[in-house]
């Protein structure tokens, strides 16, 4: 209760600092104001979010769909993996947001450079965080896997992919809140719909409320989809959150 | 039947050293022979073991259990290592069935046995659980179901006990001994601790390090069943003081008694 009690007390002095200083609109809306101006295009906004919540499911799913067996492929032996390491190094040195619009430039005007972008900036924790996974196997593990004749195929599905599942939740983790950030890169760049050019459009003629009230959206969004993903990890791998939780108690 | 002949193993350092794990092993171990061995770190005890499992390859010299030279991991033995290592994902059961998943043998036949295993360890309430729900000693118990499983005429166990803490581990010295008696095989047991040594074994072998050999084999006429009243036998005591004067030397005896 504590927070909420913090949360809704700065809330009130918000509003008050405003009211009594008479801060212009453009400069710092009230909540009452956001809360207003907001609500009033309510139809717009659900268009907008929805739009953003597609590109960031979307970009969050070809990353782990990619990443996995990219994962699985670097970690397969010591030479790709040196092969391989310092060219995702090298994707995560260029800054994301110059590339957005160049990328825009190569794939044209939609939805897929946006996916392109999300996808970068959320693949590369998730690639290491199930490679180190993939890794982090116990060395008797293994032999015991290969002391019952396990094929290479049965040693990844049975011993070393769901050993690293607590390593792959981690990754998906920090990915989704990572997405969140690619999708609105995204759509600063290049977009006709979504949260991200909403804020663009709603700034460049003042109706600050509105772009406050979406970014609001975008925090929300990010919180729920965290706790989906914490929520999944609970209900499908209860050894794994469970494994976790001793370790940190 | 095991018979260790001659048998070499040559690690190479990542300097590109040659370290002597093993040098000229040979040996012979009988039909359900129970046998021991001991040494100190570094004498080549465990890399005997995988070798004999057919985990590793050896340098020169073979492994042949009834006849056939070892070249790959037999269906026929069975590994405990110091760590219990059970999947986290499966419940204690599941991990007992492991191997037979692994062999793609068929699981519903093995639930039987591994009821019974687990009954014989007294983890007969356990097998929904998952491996951290249960202390390390109840983890090893498991860990010896699983390699019980496939009915193994060969057990190896490298230092089973070695991550126990003492009292357990004298607990499990005896569970271990029961287990042999209810389901007669040949057990190769590295360890650490010479009374536990001559407590399980048939004949103690005796290692000494840089390079592995072996020093002396020590027949333990002990008589069976055992129990812990044996430590006070006359035999015990002299076959646990050779063992420490074949490990430590003569010379350290007063350091080692005081």
């Amino acid at each position: 209760m504590l927070p909420i009690g913090v949360f809704v007390a700065l809330l009130i002095a918000w509003e008050g600092v405003v009211q009594i200083f008479g801060i212009p609109v453009y400069l710092l809306p009230a909540p009452s104001v956001i809360w207003t101006d907001t609500t009033a295009i309510a139809s717009t906004i659900g268009k907008h979010t929805l739009a953003t919540l597609g590109t960031i499911i979307m970009g969050f799913l070809i990353s782990f769909a990619i990443s996995l067996p990219l994962a699985v492929f670097m970690t397969s032996s010591p030479l790709i993996s040196s092969a391989i390491y310092p060219l995702l190094v090298l994707t995560q040195s260029i800054p994301k947001v110059a590339l957005a619009p160049i990328l825009v430039v190569m794939l044209g005007a939609n939805e897929l450079p946006r996916l392109v972008i999300t996808f970068l900036v959320a693949f590369f924790p998730l690639v290491i965080s199930i490679a180190v996974g993939l890794m982090a196997v116990p060395e008797e593990l293994t032999e015991l896997g290969r002391s019952f004749k396990a094929s290479k195929f049965q040693e990844l599905y049975r011993i070393r992919l769901p050993y690293a599942v607590p390593f792959i939740f981690s990754g998906l983790k920090v990915a989704i809140a990572l997405a969140v950030v690619g999708a609105v890169v995204g759509e600063f760049v290049n977009a006709d719909k979504g949260l991200g050019y909403m804020i663009i459009t709603a700034t460049a003629f003042f109706k600050v409320p509105v772009a406050f009230g979406a970014l609001i959206i975008l925090s929300v969004m990010g919180v729920v989809l965290f706790q989906i993903v914490v929520i999944i990890e609970r209900v499908f791998f209860p050894w794994s959150a469970a494994n976790k939780e001793t370790t940190i108690a | 039947m095991i018979e260790i002949d001659d048998l070499s193993k040559v690690f190479h350092s990542r300097d590109g050293a040659e370290v002597f794990a093993l040098e000229d092993v040979s040996l012979d171990v009988g039909n359900n022979e129970f046998l021991t061995i001991v040494g100190p770190s570094g004498c080549g005890k465990s890399t005997l073991l995988r070798l004999v499992s057919g985990l590793i390859q050896p340098t020169s010299g073979a492994v042949a259990i009834d006849g056939n030279i070892v070249t790959e991991p037999r269906q026929d033995t069975g590994i405990v290592f110091q760590m219990p290592v059970l999947l986290p994902w499966s419940t204690i059961l599941d991990n007992v069935l492991f191997p037979l998943k692994m062999l793609g043998s068929d699981v519903s036949d093995g639930i039987a046995k591994a009821h019974y295993l687990l009954d014989m360890v007294g983890l007969g309430g356990f097998q929904e659980k998952y491996p951290r729900e249960l202390s390390g000693g109840m983890q090893q118990r498991a860990a010896i179901c699983r390699s019980l499983i496939h009915n193994p005429s060969v057990l190896l166990m490298d230092e089973p006990f070695g991550a126990l803490d003492a009292l357990t581990r004298e607990e499990m010295a005896l569970e271990v001994l029961r287990i042999w008696t209810d389901e007669p095989k040949t057990i190769l047991f590295v360890t650490h601790s010479i009374t536990e040594a001559v407590l399980l074994a048939d004949r103690v072998v005796v290692m000494s390090p840089r390079p592995g050999r072996i020093a002396e084999i020590i027949n333990i006429n002990l008589p069976r069943p055992r129990t812990f009243k044996i430590e006070s036998h006359n035999e015990f005591q002299q076959s646990t003081q050779r063992i420490r004067e074949l490990i430590f030397g003569n010379r350290d005896e007063k350091r080692i008694v005081s």
